[in-house]
C-alpha cells in the first residue's frame, strides 16, 4: 500500500500531544465552532455535518453521552480506515478526545472491523500509552473537570453494522440491524444514551483542523465540500492505494494521479456509490456532485460491466440485515434480473420494471444500505445499456 | 440495583428484546413533551402532540394508512415499509408507524411515488409467500390478501413461488408452522421476545435467506415454546395456526359408537361471534349450545361447572397450605399459583423450574372436566368411557398440548381427548351452514352444566382470584362476601394492568364447614387467620408473569403472597392464542365487558353455592375437596423442566 507524497491535511505533520492539550483550552463552543466553520462533514460517505453532529449530542439530555468511533470499514473497495488505525491511532485517540470534550462524554469506544483484529493489539498498546501520558483518563491534560476513557469493541463481520444505528444494536448484542430513525443516535443512540458515531477520518481531520484553524482547512477543496479526503483506490490503475486528495477533484484528474487514464469507468463511493462512465469524467469528487467515503474502483476498458454489477449485487444480497422488504426482496430481485440479462432473457420492459424497483428500493427501504443498494445497478444499466443488453438480449 | 436495572438484565440474560423493537421514543427534552405540532395531511390541517406517529395523526383524520408489520399490541419495527409515506422536502419515504412527529410538516399519504412502492414491497413479498387463498385457513381473514386486492394486484411482477421451500412443522400439539407463508414482517417475533418473553422465534440469517426460526432450527415441539399461540393471533397471514383437531372429531360425531361430548369455556363465548360477523364483545353462549347440538354433540357441558369445582379445590388447598405453615408449623410452599394456564404452568416448568412446588396441584377446569366426564358421568348415564370422546371448546392453544400431557389420563383413558379452539369450531360451524347468531337460544346439559358466575369470570384476567376470593372470604370468615365487596365485585383484581395486587384484612373467623373439615385435619374453625391480611396478585401474559416471579426471586413484594393468579395470555383466556383473529386491546376489552356483563344475570356467582358442586361432593367425591379421589382425578404434578423438554 502507498500514500501520496504530498502532505495536506490528514498526512499533514503534528505534535498530537501539543495539539490535544491546547485544543482542551478552548472552550467547548468555541471547539465546536472552529470545526463548524472548517465546514467538516462527515467522513464515512453520508456527509452529514461533523459540528452539527455534535452539537446536537451536546444540546441532548442525559447523564451519560458516548463517542463511537466507526472503524468497521466495509465499503467494496476502501481501506483508508485501516491505514489511519495502523499509522495514525494516537491522532485518532486524540480526536475522539476532542469529540468527548465537545459533546460531554466520559466514554468512547472504538467499533472494530472483524477483519481488523490484527490491528486491536496496537491500539490497545497505543491507548495505554496515552493513559500514561494523562492524554486518556482522568483529568486530560490536567483539566480537573473532564476525564475521558476509550475501549475497542470487536464487529463480527457484518457490513450493515458500519451503519449507526445497526452499529449501536451490535454493541449492545443485538443482530446488527438499523434502528427507526428519529430518533437519531444524537438523542438516543447507545445504552438509550445521547451517542455520536463518527468515521475514523472525520476524528482525525478534527485534530488537524483545531490545531491549524479553520480557514487552512478550508483553503483545500470546494466552497461545499471543504477540505481534503482520503481516498482508497484499486482496480485497474497503476498506482493503487490511499491517497490525500482535495474534495471537488474531477475524476480525470484522480485517474491521471493513480495512473487510470484509460478507464472505461470508475466506481465511485463502494457498491453503495455510482458507476461514472468514461463520458463523465469530468464530474468531481465533492458532496454536490459525486460523493464518496473513500472508495474508487477503477474500471479498465476490457472490464465486462454486468459481471461488475453482478458482484455488487451479490455483495448487496449477502450483506442486506434482511429486515426491511425493499431491501431483503429488492436486492435478490435485482440479481435475479442481472442472471437474466446474462442469459438474454430479460425484456426491456422487465428491465425497466426493475429500474423503477431499483427507484422504489432508494426511497422505501429503512436505512442507508437498502437506499442505496440499487446505485450501481442503475447507474450501470443507465450508462451501459448497450454492453449489457443490446449485445446480449434475444428476446426484445 | 434497582428491580428496574435487574430485569433489564435478566431481559438480556434470557430473551433478548426484539432487535427492530425500538419503539418510537419522544425526545427526552422536557419542553417539547406536551407541545402540540401543526401538520398537514393530504391537505387537512391537523396539530397534534409531539411525538405522535404518522400513522396515528393520519388516524385523527380518518385517513387510513395501510400497516402489514405495525400491530397495537407489539413494539414498533417499520420493517415491512407498507406503510410508507412522503413528508415534503424529505428525499426518502417515510414509514408512518415509525416515524414520530417532531416539528411542522406535511405529508402525501398517496401519492404516486408512495404508491408505486407500497405496490413493489407487495409485489416482492407475494414472491416468496407460497399457497393458494383458497387451500388457505385465512382466506378472507388475511391482511396480506386484503393488501394486495386493494392495491389491484394482478399478477406477480417479480415472480412467484409455486414450490414450498420449508417443510411444514407439525412437531408442536399446539402450534403449526408453515414458513412458506411467511413473509417475515416478525410480529411473532416481537410476540414471543418483547410481549410474552419467552424468545423462542427469532430471525436468523440475513438478506434474502433471512428466516424467521427456533434455536438451532429445531421443531416448535422439542424448544421452550409454551404454546400460548399469542403469535397465532398477530400473525398477518397463514403461516402460523393452531393444530387443528376437527377432522376426528367430526370422524367421532359421525361414528354411532361414540359418545361425543363437548365442554365449553367461558371465553369462546365471548368471542367466537366475531367469526359471524358480530360485533366483538356480542356473547352467544346459548346459540352455541344449539350449534353444537346440531353439529352432532351427543351432550354439550359447562367448563365452568369444573372451574367451580377448581375453586373449591384450590381454595382449600391454600387453607391447607395456610394451615400448615400457620398451625402446624410446617414448611410449605409459598406463594401458591394457580395452575389453570397451561401456557403459564409451562413457562414455570421451563423457566422457573424451582418453583414447581408452588403451582398449585389442582389441573386445570378442562381437565378435571376430562377425568368427570369419563368417570361420574360415565357412571351416571350408563356408558363405557372408552366411547366417550370428549371434546374441549377452548380460547387456547396451549390446552391442546395440556391434554397431551401423559399424566392427563386419570380415569384411566385420555382424559380430554381434543382440544379445539374458538376458530376452529367457528369453522366447524360454517362447514354446517349454521347462521349461529340467529340460532334460537338453548341451555346447557345437566348435571354439570350448572356453573356459577365466578366459573364464568375465569375467562378474564383475574377471574380465577376474584372467584377464589369470593369462596375463601366466605368460608373463612364466616361472613358473606357480598357484605364485604360490595355487588360481589372485586374490583382492584379486574382489569388489563400488567400487574394487580391486592391485599385483605381478615376481619373475624368462620367456623370449618363440614364439606372441609376432613381436608383441615379436624380444625373447628378459622381463628388461626383472624386479623390476618391475605396478599394476592395477578399476573397476565408471561411478560408480566416474569417481572412478578424475578420480585419472588429477589425476596420483593411478591414473595410475601399467600395466592397469585397467572395467566400466560395477555387479558386472560379471553385473549387466548385460540381466539377469533385479529386481537387487539378494544377487542379483548369488549371481550370482557361481555363476560361481566353475562356474570350478573346468574343465578349465583359464588363457586360454593354451585348445588353440581354440591352433588358431586356428595355423591361422588365423597371425601370432600383435596380429599382422597379428589386427589386423584382432580390434582396433578409437574414436571421441571428447565431447558429441556421431557
Amino acid at each position: 500500500m502507498s500514500k501520496t507524497d504530498k502532505k495536506l491535511v490528514i498526512f499533514s505533520d503534528i505534535d498530537v500531544e501539543k495539539a490535544l492539550k491546547s485544543a482542551l483550552q478552548k472552550s467547548r463552543p468555541d471547539l465546536i465552532n472552529e470545526v463548524r466553520d472548517s465546514g467538516l462533514k462527515g467522513r464515512g460517505g453520508a456527509g452529514f455535518p461533523t459540528a452539527v453532529k455534535w452539537n446536537l449530542a451536546a444540546a441532548a439530555q442525559g447523564d451519560r453521552k458516548f463517542v463511537i468511533c466507526n472503524a468497521d470499514e466495509g465499503e467494496p473497495g476502501t481501506f483508508k480506515d485501516r491505514l489511519l488505525l495502523t499509522d495514525y491511532a494516537d491522532q485518532l485517540v486524540a480526536g475522539m478526545v476532542l469529540a468527548g470534550y465537545a459533546v460531554g462524554a466520559k466514554e468512547g469506544i472504538i467499533y472494530l472491523r472483524a477483519e481488523y483484529a490484527y490491528i486491536r493489539k496496537d491500539l490497545e498498546a497505543t491507548l495505554e500509552k496515552m493513559r500514561g501520558k494523562k492524554l486518556l483518563g482522568k483529568k486530560i491534560a490536567g483539566k480537573d473537570n473532564f476525564e475521558f476513557d476509550v475501549h475497542i469493541h470487536m464487529g463480527s463481520g457484518a457490513y450493515i453494522c458500519g451503519e449507526e444505528t445497526a452499529l449501536i444494536e451490535s454493541l449492545e448484542g443485538h443482530r446488527g440491524e438499523p434502528r427507526n430513525r428519529p430518533p437519531f443516535p444524537v438523542t438516543v443512540g447507545y445504552l438509550g444514551c445521547p451517542t455520536s458515531v463518527n468515521n475514523v477520518e472525520t476524528f482525525i481531520t478534527v485534530l488537524h483542523i483545531v490545531e491549524k484553524g479553520a480557514k487552512w482547512f478550508k483553503s483545500y477543496g470546494t466552497e461545499k465540500s471543504t477540505g481534503t479526503k482520503l481516498f482508497s483506490v484499486s482496480g485497474d490503475c497503476d498506482k493503487p492505494g490511499v491517497y490525500e486528495l482535495p474534495m471537488g477533484i474531477s475524476i480525470k484528474k484522480l485517474l491521471e494521479t493513480v495512473g487510470g487514464e484509460d478507464a472505461k469507468a470508475v466506481q465511485v463511493g463502494g457498491a453503495s456509490g455510482t458507476c461514472v462512465p468514461r463520458k463523465d469524467f469530468d464530474r468531481v469528487i465533492a458532496y454536490e456532485d459525486v460523493s464518496t467515503g473513500g472508495s474508487i474502483i477503477v474500471f479498465g476498458p476490457f472490464r465486462d460491466m454486468l459481471e461488475v454489477a453482478v458482484n455488487f449485487m451479490e455483495f448487496f444480497c449477502d450483506e442486506s440485515c434482511g429486515q426491511c422488504t425493499p431491501c431483503r426482496l429488492g436486492t435478490e430481485t435485482l440479481l435475479e434480473g442481472l442472471d437474466m440479462l446474462d442469459e438474454g432473457k430479460c425484456s426491456l420492459k422487465y428491465l425497466r420494471e426493475l429500474c423503477s424497483l431499483g427507484e422504489t428500493m432508494q426511497v422505501s427501504s429503512k436505512c442507508g444500505l437498502g437506499q442505496s443498494a440499487p446505485n450501481a445497478f442503475l447507474s450501470i444499466v443507465e450508462n451501459f445499456k448497450s454492453e449489457i443488453f443490446d449485445s446480449r438480449c434475444t428476446c426484445r | 440495583m434497582s428491580n428496574n436495572e435487574k430485569n433489564t438484565k435478566f431481559g438480556s440474560d434470557r430473551a433478548p428484546a426484539s432487535s427492530v423493537a425500538s419503539s418510537v421514543e419522544v425526545a427526552k427534552n422536557e419542553k417539547d413533551l406536551g407541545a402540540m405540532v401543526a401538520i398537514n395531511i393530504d391537505g387537512n390541517d391537523l396539530k397534534v402532540p409531539f411525538g405522535t406517529t404518522i400513522l396515528d395523526a393520519a388516524k385523527k383524520l380518518n385517513i387510513k394508512i395501510p400497516t402489514l408489520c405495525h400491530h397495537e399490541d407489539l413494539k414498533v419495527a417499520g420493517v415491512c415499509r407498507v406503510c410508507v409515506v412522503e413528508v415534503e422536502g424529505q428525499r426518502t419515504l417515510q414509514a408512518a408507524c415509525a416515524y414520530p412527529i417532531t416539528s411542522p410538516m406535511s405529508i402525501k399519504t398517496y401519492s404516486q411515488k408512495v404508491r408505486k412502492s407500497r405496490r413493489h414491497n407487495l409485489d416482492l413479498m407475494l414472491k416468496h409467500h407460497v399457497g393458494e387463498c383458497y387451500s388457505c385457513f385465512r382466506n378472507n381473514n388475511c391482511e396480506l390478501q386484503t393488501l394486495a386486492k386493494e392495491y389491484g394486484v394482478d399478477h406477480y411482477r417479480f415472480g412467484h413461488d409455486t414450490e414450498p421451500h420449508h417443510d411444514i412443522d407439525r412437531s408442536s400439539y399446539s402450534v403449526v408452522r408453515d414458513m412458506n407463508k411467511c413473509i417475515q414482517c416478525r410480529r411473532c417475533v416481537r410476540t414471543c421476545i418483547d410481549l410474552q418473553e419467552v424468545g423462542v422465534l427469532e430471525a436468523v440469517n440475513r438478506g434474502p435467506d433471512l428466516d424467521i426460526d427456533t434455536f438451532a432450527s429445531m421443531p416448535l415441539g422439542e424448544v421452550v415454546c409454551i404454546n400460548c399461540g399469542q403469535c397465532i393471533n398477530r400473525c398477518p397471514t397463514g403461516a402460523l395456526r393452531a393444530n387443528d383437531p376437527s377432522d376426528e372429531i367430526w370422524a367421532a360425531i359421525e361414528n354411532p359408537k361414540k359418545h361425543v361430548v363437548i365442554q365449553t369455556a367461558p371465553s369462546p363465548r365471548a368471542a367466537i361471534g366475531e367469526c359471524f360477523g358480530l360485533p366483538a364483545g356480542t356473547s352467544v353462549t346459548r346459540e352455541l349450545n344449539t350449534a353444537m347440538r346440531r353439529c352432532g354433540f351427543d351432550k354439550v357441558f359447562d367448563t365452568n361447572f369444573t372451574a367451580d369445582l377448581t375453586i373449591m379445590e384450590e381454595a382449600t388447598e391454600l387453607l391447607i397450605r395456610l394451615k400448615k405453615a400457620l398451625v402446624d408449623k410446617e414448611q410449605v410452599a409459598f406463594p401458591q399459583f394457580t395452575s389453570c394456564s397451561p401456557g403459564w404452568v409451562k413457562f414455570l416448568e421451563h423457566f422457573y423450574p424451582e418453583y414447581t412446588d408452588c403451582l398449585s396441584s389442582c389441573k386445570s377446569p378442562q381437565q378435571m372436566f376430562g377425568s368427570i366426564i369419563k368417570t361420574w358421568y360415565a357412571e351416571k348415564a350408563g356408558i363405557d368411557p372408552k366411547d366417550i370422546v370428549t371434546v374441549a371448546l377452548m380460547p387456547c392453544s396451549a390446552k391442546k398440548f395440556e391434554c397431551n400431557r401423559p399424566e392427563m389420563q386419570d380415569s384411566g383413558y385420555k382424559d380430554v381427548d381434543y382440544g379445539l379452539t374458538s376458530r376452529e369450531l367457528a369453522q366447524m360451524i360454517q362447514e354446517t351452514g349454521l347462521d349461529l347468531p340467529n340460532l334460537p337460544p338453548s341451555d346447557f346439559d345437566d348435571p354439570i352444566g350448572e356453573a356459577t358466575g365466578a366459573g364464568l369470570i375465569f375467562g378474564a384476567t383475574g377471574g380465577v382470584m376474584e372467584a377464589a376470593l369470593r369462596t375463601a372470604v366466605e368460608i373463612v370468615t364466616g361472613i358473606k362476601t357480598e357484605k364485604i365487596f360490595e355487588n360481589l365485585d372485586i374490583i382492584p383484581v379486574r382489569g388489563f394492568e400488567g400487574v394487580k395486587y391486592m391485599e385483605i384484612k381478615v376481619p373475624a373467623a368462620g367456623p370449618v364447614p363440614p364439606i372441609l373439615s376432613k381436608a383441615l385435619g379436624g380444625l373447628k374453625d378459622f381463628s388461626f387467620l383472624k386479623g390476618a391480611t391475605l396478599k394476592v396478585a395477578v399476573a397476565h401474559g408471561t411478560a408480566n408473569a416474569k417481572k412478578v416471579m424475578e420480585d419472588i426471586k429477589a425476596g420483593g413484594k411478591f414473595s410475601e403472597c399467600h395466592f397469585i393468579e397467572f395467566m400466560a395470555c395477555p387479558g386472560g383466556c379471553l385473549g387466548g392464542g385460540g381466539q377469533p383473529i385479529p386481537t387487539s386491546p378494544e377487542i379483548r376489552a369488549a371481550r370482557t365487558q361481555a363476560i361481566y356483563a353475562e356474570e350478573k344475570t346468574l343465578y349465583s356467582r359464588k363457586s360454593h353455592e354451585n348445588p353440581a358442586v354440591d352433588l358431586i361432593y356428595k355423591e361422588f367425591l365423597k371425601d370432600g375437596p383435596c380429599g382422597h379421589k379428589s386427589h386423584k382425578l382432580l390434582h396433578t404434578h409437574y414436571t421441571k423442566r428447565g431447558c429441556k423438554i421431557v
